[in-house]
């Protein structure tokens, strides 16, 4: 059994897996709500290139920070979420984007995981029935079959005696 | 007997795209510029601060735009290879020096050699955003109609420039020639 510190160990490690990142902090916050909202969204989009398992949110790169201010910038103007967003696509293509969009190129990308979903539960299914179907012949040996498998088991067990 | 191998053709096939996976670089980001028309620009020269250099400097002509600056290591090492690109005179090398302070970048050309036509003063990095630069150094070829053919992201090496540039290069000399 675990002991107290086990546990202590397990729960600290959930707690630590169940909270999110805290972002960096950004530069400059913007006074309205609206425009906060907006913009943190935006940055939680927007991979940074540089330490690509990051948003440039949580990024603390100068890239990152570049981007972020250029994202402050254009919202300050009274630019679109959607203008904004084809900005960084034009400049660093589709991999900017945290998801990326359904195309020809990304449709592996998309589907694959539910591919493999798919492929998993054929291959279960068919395993479990074969089993299924395979105990139920166990059971039935011919007489003969009998025989032989009872002479075979008890002369390995006088073999074994001498 | 099929079944009893479809499990070791499985496992061939996993290996086969593992071992594809293993020679990606992931760090290496497709440009979206391929093949279109460079972004343009306007900023001052790095060594000649009151005259501007804009796109404008590169068209007519077969360029590379190598994005450098003195803090970035690997543009150190990237020098001599562009230094003997520079003496062989077969293309002309523009740089962009990227973030980066005036003086120190001067301080930079003088020690290790200068293998310029001319340098463009990024100093905000708004250049780098616009041509999607994210790190440096990246080399850029760009063809006399000023659209965007190549990119190497990371520091050149002889290699580089013997097996893509330079045959990239004389294949867009002869197109504009012939």
């Amino acid at each position: 059994m675990m002991g107290r510190a086990g546990w202590f160990a397990l729960v600290t490690l959930a707690l630590v897996m169940l909270s999110s990142p805290v972002s960096a902090a950004y530069e400059t916050e913007f006074e309205d709500p609206v425009l906060r909202e907006r913009y943190q969204g935006l940055l939680d989009e927007l991979r940074c290139l540089v330490c690509q398992n990051q948003t440039i949110a949580e990024s603390n790169a100068k890239l990152a920070e570049d981007l972020r201010e250029r994202v402050r910038e254009m919202l300050r103007k009274g630019k679109g979420d959607e203008a904004i967003i084809d900005y960084m696509v034009q400049r660093y293509g589709d991999f900017v984007r945290y998801r990326p969009p359904l195309k020809t190129s990304t449709v592996l990308l998309w589907t694959g995981p539910f591919l493999l979903l798919l492929i998993g539960g054929v291959t279960v299914w068919i395993a479990v029935r074969r089993r299924a179907r395979g105990e139920r012949g166990q059971g039935h040996l011919s007489a003969d079959e009998r025989e032989q498998a009872r002479r075979l088991l008890g002369e390995d067990e006088q073999e074994g005696r001498t | 007997m099929v079944k009893r191998y479809l499990p070791l053709a499985i496992f061939g096939l996993l290996v086969v795209f593992l071992a594809i996976g293993l020679t990606l670089n992931a760090r290496l980001i497709p440009s979206p510029y391929i093949g279109k028309q460079a972004p343009a620009f306007e900023v001052p020269r790095l060594a000649q601060p009151e005259r501007m250099i804009s796109k404008a400097d590169l068209k007519g002509q077969v360029s590379l735009l190598n994005v450098w600056a003195t803090w970035c290591v690997s543009c150190r090492q990237e020098h001599d290879v562009l230094m003997r690109l520079a003496e062989s005179d077969q293309v002309a090398i523009y740089g962009l020096n990227y973030k980066d302070e005036r003086d120190k970048a001067l301080r930079w050309l003088d020690r290790f050699g200068n293998p310029y036509t001319a340098n463009a003063f990024d100093q905000e990095g708004q250049v780098g955003i616009d041509w999607g630069v994210y790190g440096t150094p990246e080399t850029f070829v760009i063809d006399s109609t000023g659209v965007i053919r190549y990119k190497h992201t990371g520091p050149l090496t002889y290699e580089v420039v013997a097996n893509e540039i330079l045959p990239l290069v004389q294949r867009l000399r002869g197109g504009r020639t012939g």
